[in-house]
Protein backbone atom coordinates (compact mmCIF):
# COMPACT_ATOMS: atom_id res chain seq x y z
CA UNK A 1 0.00 0.00 0.00
CA UNK A 2 1.55 3.34 -1.06
CA UNK A 3 0.89 6.07 1.64
CA UNK A 4 0.14 9.64 0.69
CA UNK A 5 2.67 11.75 1.87
CA UNK A 6 0.85 14.90 4.10
CA UNK A 7 1.01 17.94 2.03
CA UNK A 8 2.32 21.65 3.51
CA UNK A 9 -0.26 23.91 4.73
CA UNK A 10 1.24 26.82 2.41
CA UNK A 11 0.58 24.93 -0.93
CA UNK A 12 -2.60 23.48 0.58
CA UNK A 13 -3.64 26.48 0.59
CA UNK A 14 -2.94 28.24 -3.16
CA UNK A 15 -2.68 25.34 -4.98
CA UNK A 16 -4.69 22.11 -3.31
CA UNK A 17 -3.10 18.68 -3.61
CA UNK A 18 -3.42 15.55 -6.19
CA UNK A 19 -2.51 12.05 -5.12
CA UNK A 20 -0.62 9.88 -7.17
CA UNK A 21 -2.32 6.84 -5.83
CA UNK A 22 -5.30 4.65 -7.68
CA UNK A 23 -8.45 3.88 -6.72
CA UNK A 24 -12.06 3.54 -7.90
CA UNK A 25 -13.08 6.33 -5.83
CA UNK A 26 -12.45 10.30 -5.93
CA UNK A 27 -12.79 12.20 -2.89
CA UNK A 28 -12.51 16.10 -4.13
CA UNK A 29 -11.71 18.01 -1.43
CA UNK A 30 -11.36 21.43 0.55
CA UNK A 31 -7.99 21.79 0.77
CA UNK A 32 -8.28 22.54 4.65
CA UNK A 33 -9.84 19.02 5.02
CA UNK A 34 -6.64 17.30 4.08
CA UNK A 35 -5.01 15.96 6.82
CA UNK A 36 -8.22 14.84 8.24
CA UNK A 37 -9.00 12.89 5.11
CA UNK A 38 -5.48 11.32 4.86
CA UNK A 39 -5.43 10.70 8.46
CA UNK A 40 -9.32 8.91 8.12
CA UNK A 41 -8.25 7.02 5.37
CA UNK A 42 -4.79 5.92 6.42
CA UNK A 43 -6.53 4.83 9.90
CA UNK A 44 -9.48 3.01 8.52
CA UNK A 45 -7.37 1.85 5.30
CA UNK A 46 -9.73 3.13 2.85
CA UNK A 47 -7.25 2.54 -0.20
CA UNK A 48 -9.90 2.48 -2.67
CA UNK A 49 -10.35 6.20 -2.07
CA UNK A 50 -7.83 8.86 -3.73
CA UNK A 51 -7.86 12.36 -2.46
CA UNK A 52 -7.70 15.63 -5.00
CA UNK A 53 -7.87 19.04 -3.11
CA UNK A 54 -8.76 21.94 -4.53
CA UNK A 55 -6.80 25.36 -2.48
CA UNK A 56 -8.13 26.09 0.15
CA UNK A 57 -7.93 29.99 0.32
CA UNK A 58 -11.35 29.12 -1.78
CA UNK A 59 -12.53 29.33 1.93
CA UNK A 60 -12.84 32.97 1.89
CA UNK A 61 -13.65 32.91 -1.77
CA UNK A 62 -16.68 30.36 -2.21
CA UNK A 63 -17.30 31.79 -5.34
CA UNK A 64 -14.75 30.02 -7.19
CA UNK A 65 -16.11 26.62 -5.38
CA UNK A 66 -18.50 25.65 -7.87
CA UNK A 67 -16.43 26.69 -10.96
CA UNK A 68 -13.48 24.51 -9.57
CA UNK A 69 -15.51 21.19 -8.59
CA UNK A 70 -17.26 21.69 -12.24
CA UNK A 71 -13.73 21.55 -14.02
CA UNK A 72 -12.69 19.02 -11.63
CA UNK A 73 -15.26 16.63 -12.11
CA UNK A 74 -15.01 17.01 -15.85
CA UNK A 75 -11.29 16.16 -15.83
CA UNK A 76 -11.80 13.01 -13.29
CA UNK A 77 -15.07 11.79 -13.99
CA UNK A 78 -13.74 9.07 -16.72
CA UNK A 79 -11.36 8.18 -14.41
CA UNK A 80 -13.33 6.84 -11.27
CA UNK A 81 -16.34 4.59 -10.88
CA UNK A 82 -17.74 7.13 -8.17
CA UNK A 83 -16.86 10.94 -7.05
CA UNK A 84 -17.53 12.38 -3.89
CA UNK A 85 -17.16 16.32 -3.23
CA UNK A 86 -16.00 16.73 0.54
CA UNK A 87 -17.80 20.45 1.06
CA UNK A 88 -20.32 21.28 3.03
CA UNK A 89 -22.74 24.48 1.45
CA UNK A 90 -19.68 26.20 2.38
CA UNK A 91 -21.19 30.03 1.95
CA UNK A 92 -22.41 28.83 -1.89
CA UNK A 93 -25.45 29.62 -0.71
CA UNK A 94 -27.23 26.08 -2.07
CA UNK A 95 -25.67 26.71 -5.26
CA UNK A 96 -22.89 24.11 -5.02
CA UNK A 97 -25.73 21.65 -4.21
CA UNK A 98 -27.68 22.63 -7.42
CA UNK A 99 -24.23 21.71 -8.84
CA UNK A 100 -23.94 18.62 -7.53
CA UNK A 101 -26.97 17.41 -7.90
CA UNK A 102 -27.02 18.56 -11.45
CA UNK A 103 -23.89 16.46 -11.92
CA UNK A 104 -25.18 13.64 -9.97
CA UNK A 105 -22.58 13.62 -7.18
CA UNK A 106 -23.28 13.45 -3.38
CA UNK A 107 -21.69 16.38 -1.22
CA UNK A 108 -21.46 16.32 2.67
CA UNK A 109 -24.63 17.74 4.15
CA UNK A 110 -24.51 21.29 6.49
CA UNK A 111 -23.46 24.70 6.40
CA UNK A 112 -19.56 24.72 6.54
CA UNK A 113 -17.07 22.55 8.25
CA UNK A 114 -17.55 24.74 11.73
CA UNK A 115 -20.75 22.44 11.75
CA UNK A 116 -19.77 19.20 10.14
CA UNK A 117 -16.77 18.84 12.70
CA UNK A 118 -19.11 19.12 15.36
CA UNK A 119 -21.73 17.49 14.39
CA UNK A 120 -24.35 18.68 12.27
CA UNK A 121 -27.40 18.48 14.42
CA UNK A 122 -24.81 19.32 17.80
CA UNK A 123 -24.13 22.59 16.50
CA UNK A 124 -27.41 23.48 14.92
CA UNK A 125 -29.20 22.58 19.01
CA UNK A 126 -26.51 26.06 19.88
CA UNK A 127 -29.20 28.10 18.19
CA UNK A 128 -28.61 31.75 19.04
CA UNK A 129 -26.23 31.53 22.05
CA UNK A 130 -23.38 31.33 19.25
CA UNK A 131 -24.15 34.25 17.21
CA UNK A 132 -21.56 36.17 18.21
CA UNK A 133 -18.87 33.13 18.14
CA UNK A 134 -15.70 33.13 15.83
CA UNK A 135 -14.66 29.83 14.94
CA UNK A 136 -11.48 28.06 14.05
CA UNK A 137 -10.68 24.19 12.70
CA UNK A 138 -6.92 23.12 13.28
CA UNK A 139 -6.28 23.97 9.92
CA UNK A 140 -7.06 27.71 10.17
CA UNK A 141 -5.38 28.14 13.53
CA UNK A 142 -2.46 26.85 12.04
CA UNK A 143 -3.57 29.22 9.33
CA UNK A 144 -4.99 32.00 11.06
CA UNK A 145 -2.84 34.89 8.84
CA UNK A 146 -3.42 33.57 5.69
CA UNK A 147 -7.07 33.43 6.17
CA UNK A 148 -8.05 36.16 8.63
CA UNK A 149 -5.58 38.98 9.71
CA UNK A 150 -3.88 39.35 6.56
CA UNK A 151 -7.04 38.91 3.90
CA UNK A 152 -8.83 41.75 6.03
CA UNK A 153 -5.55 44.03 6.37
CA UNK A 154 -4.91 43.36 9.73
CA UNK A 155 -1.39 43.00 9.47
CA UNK A 156 -1.23 46.49 7.96
CA UNK A 157 -4.35 48.49 9.85
CA UNK A 158 -4.68 47.03 13.13
CA UNK A 159 -7.04 49.71 13.87
CA UNK A 160 -9.62 48.19 11.75
CA UNK A 161 -9.62 45.12 14.29
CA UNK A 162 -12.74 46.54 16.22
CA UNK A 163 -14.88 47.16 12.94
CA UNK A 164 -14.55 43.41 11.64
CA UNK A 165 -14.94 41.63 15.12
CA UNK A 166 -16.64 44.37 17.27
CA UNK A 167 -19.83 42.33 17.76
CA UNK A 168 -17.96 38.80 18.24
CA UNK A 169 -17.89 37.90 22.05
CA UNK A 170 -15.99 34.50 21.72
CA UNK A 171 -13.54 32.47 19.48
CA UNK A 172 -14.27 28.63 19.61
CA UNK A 173 -11.76 26.70 18.72
CA UNK A 174 -12.79 23.55 17.40
CA UNK A 175 -10.07 20.98 17.73
CA UNK A 176 -10.01 17.68 15.68
CA UNK A 177 -6.96 16.41 17.43
CA UNK A 178 -5.76 17.04 20.34
CA UNK A 179 -2.72 18.89 20.54
CA UNK A 180 -1.58 21.20 22.80
CA UNK A 181 0.51 23.50 20.04
CA UNK A 182 -2.73 24.01 18.35
CA UNK A 183 -4.70 24.85 21.73
CA UNK A 184 -1.65 27.64 21.99
CA UNK A 185 -1.67 28.89 19.13
CA UNK A 186 -5.86 29.24 19.20
CA UNK A 187 -5.57 30.50 21.99
CA UNK A 188 -3.21 33.31 21.23
CA UNK A 189 -5.32 34.12 17.66
CA UNK A 190 -8.43 34.75 20.85
CA UNK A 191 -6.33 37.20 22.41
CA UNK A 192 -5.00 39.11 19.09
CA UNK A 193 -8.98 39.38 18.34
CA UNK A 194 -9.56 40.43 21.71
CA UNK A 195 -12.26 38.08 22.37
CA UNK A 196 -12.74 34.89 24.85
CA UNK A 197 -11.37 31.79 24.54
CA UNK A 198 -13.07 28.45 24.18
CA UNK A 199 -11.99 24.70 22.89
CA UNK A 200 -14.22 22.14 22.23
CA UNK A 201 -12.66 18.76 20.96
CA UNK A 202 -14.96 17.87 18.32
CA UNK A 203 -12.75 15.06 16.46
CA UNK A 204 -13.89 14.56 12.50
CA UNK A 205 -17.47 14.95 13.77
CA UNK A 206 -19.42 13.90 10.46
CA UNK A 207 -16.88 14.20 8.45
CA UNK A 208 -15.85 10.79 9.42
CA UNK A 209 -19.42 9.21 9.52
CA UNK A 210 -19.95 10.51 6.01
CA UNK A 211 -16.59 9.48 4.32
CA UNK A 212 -17.37 5.66 6.35
CA UNK A 213 -20.64 5.66 4.78
CA UNK A 214 -19.40 6.52 1.41
CA UNK A 215 -16.07 4.54 1.76
CA UNK A 216 -18.57 1.02 2.60
CA UNK A 217 -20.68 1.71 -0.61
CA UNK A 218 -21.23 -1.39 -2.77
CA UNK A 219 -19.18 -0.36 -6.28
CA UNK A 220 -21.54 0.31 -9.17
CA UNK A 221 -22.22 -2.02 -12.22
CA UNK B 1 -2.59 59.34 -4.03
CA UNK B 2 0.10 60.76 -1.92
CA UNK B 3 2.17 63.43 -2.82
CA UNK B 4 5.74 63.26 -1.89
CA UNK B 5 6.10 66.87 -0.51
CA UNK B 6 3.70 68.22 2.76
CA UNK B 7 0.83 69.75 1.47
CA UNK B 8 -0.73 72.62 3.56
CA UNK B 9 -4.21 72.31 3.30
CA UNK B 10 -4.95 75.93 4.34
CA UNK B 11 -2.92 77.25 1.57
CA UNK B 12 -4.87 75.56 -1.28
CA UNK B 13 -8.06 77.10 -2.89
CA UNK B 14 -11.42 75.57 -2.47
CA UNK B 15 -10.87 73.62 -5.86
CA UNK B 16 -7.46 72.01 -5.01
CA UNK B 17 -8.47 71.52 -1.22
CA UNK B 18 -11.76 69.39 -2.40
CA UNK B 19 -9.70 67.31 -4.92
CA UNK B 20 -7.09 66.81 -2.10
CA UNK B 21 -10.00 65.76 0.38
CA UNK B 22 -10.65 63.01 -2.30
CA UNK B 23 -7.03 62.10 -2.51
CA UNK B 24 -7.18 61.78 1.29
CA UNK B 25 -10.69 59.80 1.35
CA UNK B 26 -9.30 57.54 -0.71
CA UNK B 27 -5.94 57.03 1.65
CA UNK B 28 -8.00 56.86 4.64
CA UNK B 29 -6.64 59.86 6.16
CA UNK B 30 -9.34 61.24 9.13
CA UNK B 31 -7.20 63.47 10.27
CA UNK B 32 -6.84 65.23 7.30
CA UNK B 33 -10.41 65.22 6.07
CA UNK B 34 -11.48 66.52 9.52
CA UNK B 35 -8.93 69.61 9.04
CA UNK B 36 -10.60 70.17 5.38
CA UNK B 37 -14.28 70.04 6.64
CA UNK B 38 -13.26 72.93 9.23
CA UNK B 39 -11.39 74.56 6.53
CA UNK B 40 -14.52 74.73 4.39
CA UNK B 41 -16.97 75.95 7.12
CA UNK B 42 -14.09 78.20 8.38
CA UNK B 43 -14.56 79.65 4.48
CA UNK B 44 -18.30 79.87 4.50
CA UNK B 45 -19.22 76.52 2.93
CA UNK B 46 -22.65 75.35 3.92
CA UNK B 47 -22.39 72.07 5.59
CA UNK B 48 -24.37 70.10 2.79
CA UNK B 49 -21.64 71.27 0.20
CA UNK B 50 -19.07 69.87 2.26
CA UNK B 51 -21.12 66.63 2.53
CA UNK B 52 -21.86 66.23 -1.02
CA UNK B 53 -18.94 67.65 -2.69
CA UNK B 54 -16.05 67.00 -0.96
CA UNK B 55 -17.26 63.61 1.05
CA UNK B 56 -19.93 62.03 -1.04
CA UNK B 57 -17.82 62.61 -3.77
CA UNK B 58 -14.63 61.08 -2.50
CA UNK B 59 -16.17 58.20 -1.66
CA UNK B 60 -17.89 57.63 -4.68
CA UNK B 61 -14.54 57.28 -6.25
CA UNK B 62 -13.97 54.60 -3.74
CA UNK B 63 -17.48 52.76 -4.44
CA UNK B 64 -15.84 52.87 -7.94
CA UNK B 65 -12.67 51.46 -7.37
CA UNK B 66 -13.86 48.88 -4.84
CA UNK B 67 -16.50 47.97 -7.30
CA UNK B 68 -13.50 47.59 -10.24
CA UNK B 69 -11.23 45.39 -8.02
CA UNK B 70 -9.10 48.43 -7.74
CA UNK B 71 -9.60 49.08 -3.61
CA UNK B 72 -10.88 46.30 -1.22
CA UNK B 73 -12.36 45.96 2.02
CA UNK B 74 -9.88 47.42 4.31
CA UNK B 75 -9.09 50.24 2.09
CA UNK B 76 -12.61 51.10 1.93
CA UNK B 77 -13.27 50.83 5.43
CA UNK B 78 -10.70 53.04 6.07
CA UNK B 79 -11.84 55.68 3.58
CA UNK B 80 -15.15 54.88 5.69
CA UNK B 81 -13.59 55.79 8.76
CA UNK B 82 -12.08 59.06 7.45
CA UNK B 83 -15.60 60.09 6.11
CA UNK B 84 -17.30 59.36 9.09
CA UNK B 85 -14.83 61.79 11.09
CA UNK B 86 -15.92 64.51 8.70
CA UNK B 87 -19.49 63.45 9.18
CA UNK B 88 -19.36 64.11 12.73
CA UNK B 89 -18.54 67.34 12.43
CA UNK B 90 -20.85 68.07 9.87
CA UNK B 91 -23.96 66.33 11.53
CA UNK B 92 -25.22 68.40 14.12
CA UNK B 93 -24.29 71.34 11.78
CA UNK B 94 -26.66 69.47 8.89
CA UNK B 95 -29.30 69.36 11.66
CA UNK B 96 -28.93 73.68 12.42
CA UNK B 97 -28.52 74.68 8.85
CA UNK B 98 -31.70 71.99 7.28
CA UNK B 99 -30.59 70.24 4.72
CA UNK B 100 -32.61 68.91 1.76
CA UNK B 101 -34.36 65.43 2.70
CA UNK B 102 -34.48 63.11 0.15
CA UNK B 103 -36.44 60.53 2.40
CA UNK B 104 -36.30 58.26 5.17
CA UNK B 105 -34.83 54.39 5.64
CA UNK B 106 -34.88 51.77 8.23
CA UNK B 107 -32.01 49.53 7.87
CA UNK B 108 -30.84 46.42 10.05
CA UNK B 109 -29.14 43.22 9.57
CA UNK B 110 -31.20 39.96 10.35
CA UNK B 111 -31.23 37.74 12.78
CA UNK B 112 -28.41 35.58 13.71
CA UNK B 113 -26.51 37.71 12.04
CA UNK B 114 -23.98 40.45 13.90
CA UNK B 115 -21.96 41.79 10.93
CA UNK B 116 -22.40 45.66 10.46
CA UNK B 117 -19.94 46.44 7.98
CA UNK B 118 -21.72 46.68 4.80
CA UNK B 119 -25.03 48.04 6.68
CA UNK B 120 -22.88 51.03 8.40
CA UNK B 121 -21.38 52.17 5.25
CA UNK B 122 -24.98 52.50 3.61
CA UNK B 123 -25.97 54.58 6.38
CA UNK B 124 -23.26 56.94 5.75
CA UNK B 125 -23.71 57.10 2.19
CA UNK B 126 -27.54 57.50 2.82
CA UNK B 127 -26.83 60.06 5.21
CA UNK B 128 -24.78 61.43 2.99
CA UNK B 129 -27.27 61.48 0.26
CA UNK B 130 -29.90 63.45 2.23
CA UNK B 131 -31.39 60.38 3.41
CA UNK B 132 -32.60 60.24 7.35
CA UNK B 133 -31.68 56.91 8.61
CA UNK B 134 -33.18 54.61 11.61
CA UNK B 135 -30.29 52.21 12.22
CA UNK B 136 -31.42 49.46 13.82
CA UNK B 137 -28.55 47.22 14.27
CA UNK B 138 -27.35 44.00 14.03
CA UNK B 139 -29.47 40.27 14.67
CA UNK B 140 -32.60 41.81 14.08
CA UNK B 141 -35.93 39.19 14.21
CA UNK B 142 -38.71 40.63 12.40
CA UNK B 143 -40.34 42.61 15.50
CA UNK B 144 -37.68 44.80 15.43
CA UNK B 145 -38.15 45.55 11.57
CA UNK B 146 -42.10 45.83 12.13
CA UNK B 147 -41.94 48.03 15.32
CA UNK B 148 -39.53 50.19 13.74
CA UNK B 149 -41.53 50.34 10.71
CA UNK B 150 -44.68 51.32 12.59
CA UNK B 151 -43.04 54.40 14.21
CA UNK B 152 -40.72 55.58 11.75
CA UNK B 153 -43.00 55.51 9.00
CA UNK B 154 -39.51 55.25 6.44
CA UNK B 155 -40.08 55.17 3.06
CA UNK B 156 -37.42 52.77 2.40
CA UNK B 157 -36.85 49.17 4.41
CA UNK B 158 -32.92 48.12 4.00
CA UNK B 159 -31.79 44.64 5.05
CA UNK B 160 -28.15 43.68 4.92
CA UNK B 161 -26.76 40.28 5.28
CA UNK B 162 -23.10 38.50 5.42
CA UNK B 163 -23.97 34.93 5.91
CA UNK B 164 -25.50 32.50 3.35
CA UNK B 165 -27.24 30.65 6.91
CA UNK B 166 -28.39 33.92 7.89
CA UNK B 167 -29.77 35.88 4.08
CA UNK B 168 -32.94 33.54 4.18
CA UNK B 169 -34.25 35.82 7.36
CA UNK B 170 -35.17 38.68 4.86
CA UNK B 171 -37.98 36.39 3.07
CA UNK B 172 -39.55 35.64 6.39
CA UNK B 173 -39.45 39.72 6.66
CA UNK B 174 -40.67 40.00 3.42
CA UNK B 175 -43.28 37.41 4.08
CA UNK B 176 -44.39 38.89 7.23
CA UNK B 177 -45.28 42.29 5.73
CA UNK B 178 -47.03 40.48 3.02
CA UNK B 179 -49.40 39.05 5.36
CA UNK B 180 -49.72 41.97 7.29
CA UNK B 181 -50.97 43.49 4.33
CA UNK B 182 -48.09 46.06 4.93
CA UNK B 183 -45.39 45.48 1.58
CA UNK B 184 -46.84 47.70 -1.01
CA UNK B 185 -46.02 50.87 1.93
CA UNK B 186 -42.08 49.96 1.71
CA UNK B 187 -39.42 50.27 -0.83
CA UNK B 188 -37.72 46.84 0.27
CA UNK B 189 -33.57 47.04 -0.74
CA UNK B 190 -31.99 44.16 0.53
CA UNK B 191 -27.74 43.75 0.35
CA UNK B 192 -24.58 41.88 1.61
CA UNK B 193 -21.77 39.83 0.44
CA UNK B 194 -23.35 36.39 -0.80
CA UNK B 195 -26.70 37.99 -2.18
CA UNK B 196 -27.41 38.45 -5.63
CA UNK B 197 -30.18 39.97 -8.15
CA UNK B 198 -31.66 36.91 -8.39
CA UNK B 199 -31.63 36.12 -4.87
CA UNK B 200 -33.30 39.57 -4.10
CA UNK B 201 -36.72 39.07 -6.89
CA UNK B 202 -36.84 35.50 -5.51
CA UNK B 203 -37.04 36.70 -1.76
CA UNK B 204 -40.25 39.58 -2.99
CA UNK B 205 -37.46 42.35 -2.14
CA UNK B 206 -37.98 45.34 -4.65
CA UNK B 207 -33.95 45.75 -5.18
CA UNK B 208 -30.91 44.16 -4.15
CA UNK B 209 -28.10 46.70 -4.43
CA UNK B 210 -24.12 44.85 -5.09
CA UNK B 211 -22.35 48.31 -2.64
CA UNK B 212 -23.27 51.24 -1.04
CA UNK B 213 -22.93 53.47 -3.91
CA UNK B 214 -26.05 51.49 -5.52
CA UNK B 215 -27.92 51.19 -2.93
CA UNK B 216 -27.91 55.26 -2.76
CA UNK B 217 -28.50 55.69 -6.53
CA UNK B 218 -31.50 53.06 -5.99
CA UNK B 219 -32.65 54.22 -3.06
CA UNK B 220 -32.99 57.74 -4.78
CA UNK B 221 -34.25 55.92 -8.18
CA UNK B 222 -37.22 54.35 -6.41
CA UNK B 223 -38.13 57.35 -3.73
CA UNK B 224 -38.39 59.82 -6.96
CA UNK B 225 -40.83 56.93 -8.41
CA UNK B 226 -42.72 56.76 -5.35
CA UNK B 227 -43.55 60.33 -5.14
CA UNK B 228 -43.71 60.49 -9.09
CA UNK B 229 -46.52 58.02 -8.33
CA UNK B 230 -47.86 59.69 -5.25
CA UNK B 231 -48.08 63.44 -7.24
CA UNK B 232 -49.85 61.93 -10.43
Amino acid sequence: MQQDKLPDDASLTTKGYVSDEQGRILLLACGALAREILDLKQRNGWDHMVLTCLPAIFHIQPDKIIPAVREAVAKHRDDYDQIFVVYADCGTGGLLQQACEELGIEMVKGPHCYSFFEGNQAFDAHGDEETTAFYLTDFLARQFDAFVWKPLGLDRHPELLSMYFGNYTKLVYQAQIDDPDLTARARECAERMGLDFERRLTGYGDLETTLRDWATRKPKD
Amino acid sequence: MSEEEDIVLSELNDDELVEQMFDDLYDGLKEEIEEGVNILLERGWTPYDILTKALVGGMTIVGHDFRDGILFVPEVLLAANAMKGGMFILKPLLAETGAPRVGKMVIGTVKGDIHDIGKNLVSMMMEGAGFEVVDIGINNPVENYLETLEAEKPDILGMSALLTTTMPYMKVVIDTLIEQGLREEYIVLVGGAPLNEEFGKAIGADAYCRDAAVAVETAKDFVSRKHNQLAG
